[in-house]
């Protein structure tokens, strides 16, 4: 067991690597002259001096990207050009709301998705498993931002239950929090609830048809038993795949849910970076997000064999 | 050959069942699944239900157990009494509490049958918790001693095993341990040893007698393996498409059957005599291997690991027209020499000449010309031809490859449809349109279209039922006298390989034991191996095909069965 994680977790290595290459040369390779990108139309040939010298653009490639490399591994992002300063402190300062976020919806769409697929696998084409499946068609096909104003109408317009916009930390108080954050989960969960049950329909369609349900039943086993115990745990891989991709997803792609409902998270960040042409985020940026991608393929590649004991390499 | 004879008439009747009718869910007057079935099993009595595949065996068994697919199929009609109380409409609470208790199951296949996420022991247990008052630590207690009674060694260690790390006869003990820790009054058994090997077989079949003897219990008995029924059964029921068109203790059935239909089934029984030898062809080789070596695995990342040795040190050749056998135990080596001469895994070493062209160590596509000289035929029919295209086009695909032109390739598709006994007018179905023995005749007939000089036939007959093997059987030896091919035959089956071959090569764990004529090996074993293999095959004391003891049974030193 412990082997294979750390056989795993060193695999991500050249993954993140390969990554900051590509992160090093975005910039390198642009056409025309880096400094002149940083600096922006307005700069005199002296400013563009300044900034070589300052981004040690003078030096050959090679020794440019150890120099970067080795700021990178200290934890240093470089300056934002916009607000001089840090851009590791900046995405810190982002990086919470957006992940907290991220996991109330992820945490709503399994505890909806999971039971929603599994019943209607066992009420196999019954009206169950049609409405589960309707819902599902709805949930993929309505855009998140039309779900966005619609929850926002319904409940901060109409009724007053929360407030319309705005983010307020758990530190805060978890009231404040979840008032804020409930209506943004809720609108991202709406996809993620759909993509889910059906995964964990389908998954449970083919385990349920497997000899070992049957053995299950002829040994006098309650049907939920056979349900949860026998055969979702069987389910489980392909659910879980669903449910890693999804939160890495949520995260990179939180931009059109963060401007709806005006959340200071790292998807505005990012758009902000991106239309001022703020390169030293942009590049934390495409580090952070593959980062997190492979840390969360990474966690469910472990949970796999957690669940399914088959699994060991 | 003895029999058991034993007369249960005075015994309790443990399960009853009258005219029971099962159809199509919804469609009381499409032809019925199984129609009017009587059945009557006894306490400590054995009943054999056999009968090809689609005769309604396991229908019978799920009915019984309340387990029919509700979708798909319901009683109809009939009655299911088991020790005096009607079953055959229970509510489903009320057969939930009966099963595991009175009425126990096992399955084929213990691999699936059992679930790959939990322990053992918590599925044996599991059964205790929904069943009983026992506390965690009684439950646990019992488990044990009976994963003991069923002779699993080391108990304490398997009940924390998960199936994959376990043998297949373990883990059959383990589905027997299940079904019995309740000391059911039924025991239902389908195909509990099919996929087993024979040895494995021989120890599972002695299991269940042992457990029976012990407890008194009931035992259905499922199976299509007719040496199978003459070493367990004390009565047997044939069936045929839904019907039981037999019944009889297991001395009548076998010496003096009534019905068409069993002589037929009893007839279709390959006996282990080997057939007559043929005359030594006097042609070159077709193909020589010598040497050959296959490790799998080996290397790794941070522990170097040894690798499996599949195949050490394989040596032998076949003449055109004649047929070489190669024997053994899944696990033997055997499916892997067979990959190795048609080059889909590459060997480590060794040398494979075929046509004159040594080719185990040709590159991919130095290899290509050579390809349709060695030509295979896969066990399962089901799987090996593609469902989504025409048989025209799987009978077309490799001439085309080769350069034949579309035309003539269809022309010879429609001959090759003849030649393996299928209309011509067929060419444009799909695989899912032909019963499971004329989808391996399609996949001869893919082989054969190729003009091969070596035919390899994987477990080519072992799926099939033994009325079917035994026209596959035919048409192989057909297809041999008409085109001189030379035959390689993989096979598990003693009594196939007694069949078909002029030569056998036993394997045991990756080496050959054991290499000569089948009529000296069948009947004049030398290695040890070789004997237990024998032995171990059920009924071997009987031919089946004539209704009496076989007259030369293999004189093998100190040989009980």
């Amino acid at each position: 067991m412990f082997l294979y994680i750390l056989k795993r977790v060193l695999a991500t290595i050249p993954v993140m690597v390969i990554v900051a290459i590509f992160v090093f040369l975005l910039l390198r390779l642009t056409p025309g002259d880096p400094a002149a990108i940083l600096a922006g139309d307005a700069a005199t040939p002296a400013q563009l001096e300044r900034i070589r010298e300052r981004l040690g653009l003078n030096d050959p490639l090679l020794t440019q990207f150890i120099t970067w490399m080795g700021q990178l591994l200290r934890g240093d992002l470089g300056t934002s050009l916009l607000s001089n300063t840090s851009v590791a402190g900046m995405l810190a300062d982002r990086l919470g709301p957006t992940i907290n976020i991220a996991l109330m919806t992820i945490v709503i769409s399994v505890v909806m998705a999971v039971p929603m697929g599994v019943i209607a696998a066992w009420r196999h084409r019954t009206w169950v498993d049609f409405l589960v499946m309707s819902f599902s068609v709805l949930g993929f096909s309505v855009p998140v931002f039309v779900i966005g104003y619609i929850l926002i109408q319904i409940f901060a317009i109409d009724l007053r239950w929360v407030p319309v916009q705005g983010y307020k930390s758990p530190a805060d108080g978890f009231g404040a929090f979840f008032s804020r954050a409930i209506l943004p989960s809720l609108t991202l969960a709406t996809i993620y609830i759909a993509l889910i049950a059906r995964m964990t329909r389908a998954s449970m369609l083919e385990v349920l048809g497997e000899d070992y349900i049957r053995t299950a039943r002829a040994k006098g086993v309650r049907e939920n038993v056979v349900l949860f115990r026998h055969a979702l745990r069987n389910a489980a891989v392909p659910i879980l795949t669903i449910i890693g991709t999804g939160f890495a997803l949520l995260i990179s792609g939180v931009v059109v849910t963060e401007s709806v409902f005006n959340i200071p998270g790292i998807g505005r960040l990012t758009v902000d970076a991106i239309l001022a042409r703020d390169y030293p985020v942009i590049q934390a940026m495409i580090l952070l997000t593959a980062g997190i991608y492979v840390f969360v393929n990474l966690l469910v590649d472990i949970s796999y064999s957690f669940f399914d004991p088959r699994i060991r390499y | 050959m003895e029999f058991k004879s034993k007369d249960f008439t005075d015994s309790r009747r443990v399960l009853k069942i009258r005219k029971l009718k099962v159809g199509l869910t919804g469609r009381p007057n499409a032809a019925p699944v199984l129609n009017e079935i009587d059945l009557d099993i006894r306490a400590g009595e054995t009943h054999c239900l056999v009968g090809e595949s689609g005769s309604g065996k396991s229908v019978t068994s799920l009915a019984v157990m309340g387990l029919l697919p509700k979708d798909a199929l319901e009683i109809q009609g009939g009655l299911i009494d088991l020790e005096g109380v009607e079953i055959t409409y229970a509510k489903p609470s009320v057969m939930r509490a009966l099963r595991a208790r009175r009425i126990a199951m096992i399955f084929q296949e213990p691999m699936t049958a059992l679930n790959p996420v939990l322990r053992v022991g918590e599925q044996i247990e599991e059964v205790l918790n929904m069943h009983t008052d026992l506390s965690q630590a009684e439950a646990k207690k019992r488990t044990l001693d009976m994963m003991e009674q069923v002779h699993l060694p080391d108990v304490d260690r398997i009940y924390q095993a998960f199936p994959h790390q376990l043998s297949g006869g373990q883990r059959q003990r383990i589905m027997i341990a299940m079904a019995l820790i309740l000391d059911p009054d039924l025991l239902i058994a389908d195909e509990p040893t099919t996929a087993l090997d024979v040895t494995t077989q021989l120890q599972i079949l002695r299991l269940i007698a042992e457990m029976q003897e012990r407890h008194g219990t009931a035992v259905l008995f499922i199976t299509h393996d007719m040496g199978v029924v003459a070493e367990i059964a004390d009565t047997v029921s044939v069936m045929q498409k839904g019907r039981i068109v037999e019944r009889a203790p297991i001395r009548d059935l076998l010496t003096n059957p009534q019905e068409d239909y069993t002589k037929k089934l009893l007839m279709a029984v390959p006996n282990l005599a080997p057939r007559a030898a043929r005359a030594p062809a006097t042609a070159k080789d077709v193909i020589i291997v010598k040497g050959l070596d296959m490790t799998y695995g080996g290397g790794g990342f941070l522990r170097r690991s040894e690798g499996v040795k599949a195949a050490r040190d394989v040596n032998f050749t076949i003449k055109p027209g004649r047929t070489l056998g190669i024997v053994g135990e899944s696990g033997s080596g055997k499916s892997t020499v067979a990959r190795c001469i048609m080059r889909l895994i590459d060997p480590t070493a060794g040398k494979v000449s075929v046509a004159g062209t040594e080719i185990a160590q040709l590159s991919r596509r130095q290899l290509q010309p050579y390809r349709k000289h060695l030509q295979i035929v896969f066990q399962d029919p089901y799987r090996s031809l593609n469902p989504r295209w025409t048989v025209a086009r799987s009978l077309c695909e490799g001439p085309i490859n080769f350069g034949t032109s579309k035309e003539e390739a269809m022309d010879k598709a429609a001959e090759l449809m003849e030649l393996v006994d299928l209309p011509r007018d067929a060419l444009d179905r799909y695989p899912h349109q032909f019963s499971g023995g004329q989808r391996q005749r399609i996949a001869i007939a893919r082989a054969v279209a190729m003009k091969p000089d070596l035919l390899v036939a994987d477990e080519a007959v072992s799926a099939l039922d033994v009325s079917v093997q035994a026209q596959v059987l035919d048409l192989l030896d057909d297809i041999q006298d008409k085109f001189g091919v030379a035959m390689l035959f993989i096979t598990h089956d003693l009594r196939v390989a007694a069949q078909i071959c002029d030569e056998v090569l036993v394997m045991q764990k990756g080496l050959v034991v054991e290499h000569g004529p089948a009529d000296e090996v069948l009947s004049n074993p030398r290695h040890d191996y070789t004997r237990t293999l024998i032995e171990a095959a059920p009924g071997r004391h009987w031919d089946f095909a004539n209704f009496r003891a076989m007259e030369r049974v293999p004189a093998l030193k100190g040989a009980t069965a």
